[in-house]
């Protein structure tokens, strides 16, 4: 890292070398395991327990937290929050690497792998939710490059290019919120079709709904979270207009994502209540569930709001971080921890240690990733050449 | 197939893969349109 | 062997299986779906089950699986629970511990064959087929192998060969699909030595079942499982004991699976529909209240240093 000149960080971005040195080497070693001794040399997967952490982390966490895209991109372009222009590239690039990282942990966790593609040209499975999930997520991570190629193309000096995808903005923005609502919220319609397997808590008819507004939380909570760790890290790479920004952005995510909160509890009792479920409440799971809508939705809506009454960036950041636990705890409770409930424990899945490996090594993939475009490209800075664009 | 479905499957294959063909026009058309009536002073 | 009056009704069923299949298209309506007409079931009729697991070692047999590692004469296997894998594709269990029933109880398990099947539905690439002779099949050679399949079906049928590195498929019993279109039995019905399988067109084995159930009602649970359970399933089962007690869960419904995902599938063209028209709606909203701002701004701008200049002038008279 040569353009590291502070020295205070230097130190911080060896241990990250480190880290993450080791981290990919065994990552690589697993992905030689798998691809040579297929899924069942590395996972705990069984034929009662077919999807993992690779589709309950990687995929169904993994496209929640990279929501932040569309939800800025849509937040600036279509509803005029201009202040918070300065988000909108960190957040297109944190949405882009993501799904990126989710396509890559796809081609751990099916079979086989190469023919990802056959459902667009083999033979349509259209009545399949996840083919939907499959083409909006293929598409939207077309769309995110193209949003995001903006900044490669400054960096690399290719004016044409670059005025191109600007002109495109506004038809890439729209688009990127109808694919992100459509398969936002198939993701969570993936789980219709197991009433008998899911826990009539988590099993509800508004689990389409239930996943979108929640990937509003995620985004908004993520666009905090990491601008605060780019703040921490890339300050030097930050230029006036962010560092100006960024409070206001703070202020004004944690407000949105406090609200949001709000209505994603309300739904929920909502829902709880149509389906009349409350009995459930007073079972192991009933306090299970409680602790998810009180802990990681009551509780991060309270906390936010008081973080913006009192203006307290603080706050706002360290609730964002229980916002984001909360979003990983509700796609792990419907894909891993509520589904199967009817099962013994012995039947039940536990991840294998190498596919947290996996996981992790994925997820680190991404920050190399990210570290590699913020400290090269114009993200976190205007670009000289281009001060107009705004 | 007939003209005549068996299952429900069968036929919602076949409302789902038209559905998925309208799609692209749809959004291109209303796109197109949209640059008509905004005129040339909007995107 | 001899062929017993029950096995009489499946090989009429199966003569009629060519006309079946010749059949052009009868009346259907759009709104209601009852299945491909004339096609095949078995019916389960536990109560004549003695665990002899012969089914078992046909189905082994004209499956092409692999041998076991005790053999199908080993009754011994029964002592514990076990489910369908890779290379077993139906199972015979038992159960002895129920108070109800003076003897012990046996009952195969094996793909219930759905009239419409949660497997096929959720199908991204279409591997499942359900056929006309009511067999649901699948197709290794478009298989992407996401497995949603197993996650999908409610009887946790499919079964995955992990271990394969580049030809992983589903596995599941096939209902003889192969030997059925050549008009034989499936392996397991031929080789029941006790009638408890009984092979022929589904809505006939469902009139007999009720029959039967009428004319010995102290000997079942008044219940055909699999008429309705999840639409219904080509295999009909017969019990003495409730369903419940011989891993049969009775609390599935009787919706067909594709109807629990037909509304949040419905939604998906409304959002393509509408969305554009909403967002660009806004969009269109706030960049006239930016310009309405601006020109309010020129407006003041222009104001002052009209006064301004005024007052230039009134101080310069």
């Amino acid at each position: 890292m040569s353009e590291e000149t502070i020295p205070g960080r230097k130190s911080f971005f060896s241990l990250f070398n480190i880290c993450a040195g080791i981290i990919v080497v065994i990552g690589l070693y697993i992905t030689y395991l798998r691809f040579t001794g297929g899924l069942g040399a590395v996972t705990n997967l069984s034929d009662y327990n077919p999807w993992g952490i690779w589709i309950g982390f990687d995929l169904l966490v993994g496209v929640a937290l990279a929501a932040g895209g569309f939800v800025t991109s849509a937040a600036v372009y279509i509803f005029g929050m201009k202040r918070y222009h300065s988000a909108v590239r960190p957040a297109i690039l944190t949405g882009f690497l993501g799904y990126a990282i989710v396509v890559l942990a796809l081609n751990y966790d099916v079979g086989r792998p190469w023919r990802l593609p056959y459902p667009f040209i083999i033979q349509q499975g259209t009545t399949s939710v996840l083919f939907e999930v499959a083409a909006c997520v293929a598409l939207y991570l077309t769309v995110l490059f193209i949003e995001f190629s903006s900044a490669p193309l400054e960096w690399l000096g290719l004016k044409r290019a670059r005025d191109i995808v600007i002109k495109l903005t506004m038809v890439l923005t729209i688009l990127g919120v109808i694919l992100s609502t459509m398969h936002q919220s198939s993701l969570g319609a993936l789980f219709l079709i197991a009433p008998s397997k899911l826990h009539p808590l988590w099993y509800s008819p508004f689990l389409p709904v239930y996943f979108f507004i929640t990937s509003i939380i995620a985004g908004l909570s993520m666009v905090i979270f990491e601008s605060t760790l780019s703040y921490r890290f890339f300050k030097h790479k930050m230029d006036e207009i962010h560092m100006q920004e960024k409070n206001d952005i703070t202020l004004g995510f944690g407000k949105a994502a406090s609200f949001v909160l709000a209505g994603y509890f309300i739904i929920k009792i909502f829902g709880l209540s149509s389906s009349n479920n409350w009995h459930y409440l007073k079972t192991d799971y009933g306090i299970w569930y409680l602790v998810e809508l009180l802990g990681f939705v009551a509780l991060p809506s309270f906390l936010y709001a008081i973080g913006v009454r009192v203006k307290s960036l603080n706050l706002i950041k360290w609730t964002s971080v229980l916002a984001i636990l909360g979003i990983i705890l509700n796609r792990f409770n419907v894909c891993l921890i509520a589904f199967n409930w009817h099962l013994p424990s012995s039947e039940r899945y536990f991840p294998h240690w190498m596919e947290i490996g996996i996981s992790v090594f994925i997820v680190t993939v991404g920050l190399i990733a990210f570290r590699f475009i913020v400290t090269r490209m114009p993200i976190l800075y205007e670009h000289p050449d281009y001060k107009d664009a705004h | 197939m007939d003209g005549v479905f068996y299952t429900l499957h069968d036929f919602m294959i076949h409302t789902e893969s038209i559905t998925y063909l309208l799609i692209i026009p749809a959004l291109l058309g209303i796109t197109v349109f949209w640059r008509l009536i905004a005129g040339k002073d909007d995107n | 062997m001899s062929i017993s009056r029950r096995k009489f009704l499946g090989w009429v069923g199966a003569a009629g299986l060519s006309t079946a299949l010749g059949k052009s298209a009868a009346a259907a309506t759009h709104k209601h779906f009852s299945g491909y007409p004339g096609s095949f079931a078995v019916l389960h009729d536990t109560t004549f089950c003695v665990g002899c697991r012969n089914c078992e070692a046909a189905c082994n047999k004209v499956n092409d699986l692999p041998q076991p590692d005790r053999p199908f004469t080993d009754l011994s296997v029964l002592e514990k629970k076990r489910r369908t894998t890779t290379k077993v594709f139906t199972v015979v269990n038992k159960r002895n511990d129920l108070q109800r029933a003076e003897s012990p109880v046996f009952f195969k398990n094996q793909c219930n064959h759905c009239l419409e099947p949660a497997c096929a539905s959720v199908c991204f690439v279409r591997a499942f087929t359900k056929t006309k002779t009511g067999a649901v099949i699948y197709d290794s050679s478009v298989c992407v192998g996401c497995r949603y399949c197993m996650v999908a079906c409610p009887f946790e049928i499919p079964t995955y060969e992990y271990d394969q590195v580049l030809t992983p498929r589903i596995r599941k019993c096939t209902m003889c699909y192969p030997r059925v279109s050549k008009g034989q039995l499936p392996g397991c019905v031929e080789a029941c030595p006790m009638e408890a399988l009984t092979f022929g067109k589904r809505q006939d084995l469902i009139n007999f079942a009720k029959q039967r159930i009428q004319k010995y009602p102290d000997r079942y649970v008044d219940h055909v499982y699999g008429e309705q359970e999840m639409g219904g399933t080509s295999w009909l089962y017969l019990s003495g004991v409730p369903f419940k007690e011989i891993g049969m869960r009775e609390d599935l419904g009787v919706t067909p699976a594709p109807e629990l995902t037909a509304g949040a599938l419905a939604v998906v063209p409304m959002i393509v529909g509408l969305w554009p028209v909403f967002l660009t709606g806004i969009y269109a909203m706030t960049k006239r209240s930016d310009k309405i701002a601006e020109r309010e701004k020129e407006q003041a701008i222009d104001k002052a240093v009209k006064a301004a200049r005024k007052e230039d002038a009134e101080l310069k008279t």
